[in-house]
């Protein structure tokens, strides 16, 4: 059973969070996650969630709000998207580190300066080495169900990780799609009840968090988060098959669209994939040997399963939509290119696009498909998209 | 009512020794006084700090409690988080118990990089007491100036030089920012005088919302006074008018404690190496200034609390 | 003591055995040593009230002398002490006074002649 609905993205982070009903929800309002909040709040005015709503008066409060949550006992989610979550980083390193697992959704959005509302994944890269799982979605229906088994994940005992799903601010957010639903139940049943590890509420059975750590254990603890984010990768792809037994619909470490046999293969994230299956769409019906790889897991990073999957092509496109401002190239392309080190003999060439919301287009796709044909390369990133 | 130490000593210590903080440290009796105040369940949180540090290091906690330390600027905001997982499971039937709630931290973690949070928690009416154990610098990070740090203080950011004579402004009175919150209870307590700060703790804990009550707690290193004098050096704080015992219950104020001789604030900074240089007879006038703040502040807590104006004068 | 690997420990950095830090004796910090006149003492607690390290021994609201594992020897018993019951005694010269094994003073004999 399942229902359909026309829902935009943050309608549809909304519905996850309903039928997740989590014990507390801590949040602050920022463009573009606020319409998801607005919805939640209603719910949550209606009583159709039993969720404990913290309207706190910073970002860095939400997450430490859900800090607290998390390690009472309760099932906790925010949301939020670029300065906000810049403001939460302090926090976003010891939720992950204090194994609390914690559901976000993260609506792209450019970082200042200048100020911009728009989507880029500069805020998710930059937080990409927090402790936190990243999953990014391409559509509405991907945020819907992605959300679900997040929970899911997150609260793996091998994990106990928490987890961001990201979704393209306006994008996404802010576009009405089609949304195909499980029953509340379905979802209850899927991510089960909720049984946390030596809960601050078990007063009978006192538990200290975060105590000062020094030499002697610090690395120790550091090395079990370590291996816990190793653990996260075949536990993604347990609940990624549980909920295809559920809901039908398939999800894996990322998506290989036309690209298994493929010689240019591009590799990208985001909603921007859906252009990019257009663009493929295109060259392949006028015969060319192209393919995309879709990243969905940025963390943990699928490197093994990614080097399989691209042995065999003759040159590799990275997509960015965050610049590493650093003379070298964005995020994606440097672990794709560190983990193709030695291991792959392709071209790996790099563009950086859509900053700030900038529109990326079928044509310009296509464009980057003909640079690898034509054998375009260069050490340094391209920049697509920008007025020179 | 009535707090008798023969009666507390039948209680189990909350806080284990083998603590790590200095020989003579005045803010962790702060902590235990107020812990001697609970009965019954508890969650504590703590902001990064002496405290926090001292009484958890790996694999070593001193809690007998549930304890929860995340970050500097956020015991409150963490508590918020705690108090509301509380609330959800108690409305979804999943916890049954009664549980109290106590946030701490120090003047840095408080007045300064931890008052939006503060705030925050506050307004929203969580049902938690926040306890400020105020010692007057950040101490854990080797005796910076806080916004709490009492005018001409020297220490180790705003030392006594040739030009400048220690801290250059008069501190944040934070408490009445608090009570400007219209929160159901706020006091001001010292470790000295036990039963005021054992009942003000009872008090507050039997308050449903917020409350917040701030506890000036000598730090020796910092204050630059002997270890065993820890105690005896916020009893001339309170006699001096300078940290004023008073609650503000439901909006309304009330002085605990009214010294019946003037003492001068002199007699205050006498006892601490921190303000030796005001002592000097250059530094005359900005002695003059300092008895002028604590009489002004003085007065002002008069007309809050309603009490008549005293009849000294001010000054020698 | 070989200490746990990370596969041992707890995750998170929790700490799971409340108020272990009894396993942590910080007694050798001392360099004066309380030793308590029970003669003087009268009971009030007030020493064990302001002990930072909450090493006085209180039996059936009795003041019994002090813990020497963790008392650090900071000395604020003896300055609260309303009575002069507690003296500080450096640690080196701890024989010069007669005390039990928890600093409580020998009660000498009087001498019924002069006493």
């Amino acid at each position: 059973m399942s229902t359909i609905l026309p829902l935009t993205g943050n309608e549809s982070g909304a519905e996850v969070m309903r039928q997740i009903a989590p014990d507390v929800v801590a949040a602050y309002p920022i463009t573009p996650q606020t319409e998801l909040m607005h919805r939640f709040a209603d719910y949550v005015a209606d009583g159709k969630v039993p969720t404990e709503l913290i309207l706190v008066e910073s970002e860095h409060s939400a997450m430490s709000a859900c800090v607290g949550a998390s390690a009472a006992g309760a099932r906790v989610m925010t949301a939020t998207s670029s300065q906000g979550m810049a403001l939460m980083w302090e926090i976003l390193y010891i939720a992950a580190a204090l194994r609390l697992p914690i559901v976000m959704p993260l609506v792209n959005r450019s970082l200042s300066a200048p100020i911009n509302i728009h989507c880029d994944h500069s805020d998710s890269m930059g937080a990409r080495d927090t402790g936190w799982l990243q999953l990014y979605c391409e559509n509405c229906q991907e945020i819907y169900d992605t959300g679900i088994q997040a929970m899911k994940i997150a609260e793996n005992k091998d994990v106990l990780l928490p987890v961001m799903v990201c979704y393209d601010g306006f994008i996404l957010s802010h576009t009405v799609e089609r949304v195909e639903l499980l029953e509340d139940h379905e979802v209850k049943g899927f991510i089960g009840e909720h049984i946390a590890d030596h809960p601050l509420l078990d007063v009978d059975n006192p538990v200290t968090y975060g105590p000062l750590d020094l030499q002697d254990f610090y690395f120790e603890h550091k090395r079990q988060e370590a291996e816990a984010m190793r653990n996260a990768k075949p536990v993604v792809l347990q609940v990624a098959e549980e909920y295809e037994v559920l809901s039908g619909r398939k999800y894996g470490l990322f998506e290989e669209y036309f690209s298994k046999d493929a010689e240019y293969i591009m590799v990208c994230l985001g909603s921007a994939a859906g252009t990019a299956k257009a663009a493929v769409d295109e060259l392949r019906a006028a015969g060319e040997n192209v393919g995309l790889l879709k990243l969905r897991v940025f963390r943990p990073f699928p490197a093994e399963e990614l080097v399989a999957a691209l042995a065999d092509a003759k040159r590799i496109a990275v997509m960015d939509r965050a610049d590493g401002v650093n003379s070298i190239g964005g995020p994606v392309f440097s672990e794709i290119r560190a983990a193709l080190y030695g291991r792959s003999s392709a071209k790996i060439s790099n563009y950086i696009y859509g900053l700030g919301g900038r529109d990326i287009d079928i044509e310009m796709m296509k464009s980057v498909f003909q640079d690898m044909k034509d054998g375009k390369y260069a050490e340094e990133a391209f920049y697509l998209g920008v007025r020179e | 009512m009535a707090i008798k130490l023969k009666e507390l000593s039948h209680k189990k210590d909350l806080l284990a020794p083998g603590h790590r903080c200095c020989a003579g440290c005045g803010s962790i009796l702060s902590v235990k006084e107020v812990m001697m105040a609970v009965d019954g369940p508890v969650v504590v949180s703590f902001a990064t700090g002496c405290l926090e540090v001292a009484t958890t290091i790996f694999p070593y906690t001193a809690w007998r409690v549930p304890y929860i330390h995340c970050a500097f600027e956020n015991s409150a905001s963490v508590m918020s988080g705690v108090e509301a997982a509380y609330q959800s499971l108690k409305k979804q039937g999943k916890i049954d118990k009664e549980i109290k709630f106590i946030a701490f931290g120090g003047d840095g973690g408080t007045y300064d990089i931890g008052l939006q949070a503060l705030s925050g928690a506050m307004e929203r009416g969580h049902d938690m007491l926040y306890v400020c154990y105020d010692n007057e610098a950040y101490m854990n990070t080797g005796i910076q100036r806080s916004s709490s740090t009492p005018r001409a203080a020297a220490t180790s950011t705003s030392p006594a030089g040739t030009v400048l004579p220690g801290k250059t402004q008069f501190r944040k009175d934070l408490t009445k920012i608090m009570a400007a919150h219209g929160i159901p209870y706020v006091a001001q307590a010292t470790p000295d005088r036990w039963r005021d700060l054992i009942s003000k703790v009872k008090k507050a804990l039997e308050i449903k919302g917020p409350k917040f009550i701030n506890i000036l707690s000598s730090c020796f290193r910092g204050w630059r006074c002997a270890p065993e004098k820890s105690i005896e050096v916020t009893k001339l704080a309170v006699q001096t008018r300078f940290w004023p015992l008073y609650e503000v219950e439901y909006g309304k104020w009330k002085l605990n404690y009214k010294p019946k001789e003037y003492v001068p604030i002199e007699e205050w900074l006498k006892t601490q190496r921190r303000f030796q240089h005001v002592l000097k007879p250059e530094n005359k006038p900005l002695l003059e200034e300092i008895q002028k703040n604590v009489d002004q502040r003085w007065e002002e807590l008069l007309q809050l609390c309603g009490e008549s104006s005293p009849e000294v004068t001010p000054g020698n | 003591m070989p200490e746990k690997g990370w596969k041992e420990l707890p995750i998170g950095g929790k700490i799971l055995d409340a108020g272990n830090s009894i396993e942590y004796e910080t007694g050798s910090w001392r360099t004066f040593r309380p030793v308590v006149d029970k003669k003087k003492c009268i009971n009030c607690l007030r020493c064990w009230l302001l002990c930072p390290d909450s090493s006085i021994f209180v039996e059936d609201e009795k003041v019994m002398g002090y813990d020497y594992a963790y008392c650090k020897g900071c000395g604020i018993c003896a300055e609260m002490c309303p009575v002069d019951a507690i003296e500080m005694v450096l640690e080196t010269e701890k024989d010069t006074v007669e005390a039990d094994e928890r600093g409580i003073k020998v009660v000498q004999e009087e001498d019924p002649e002069t006493g």
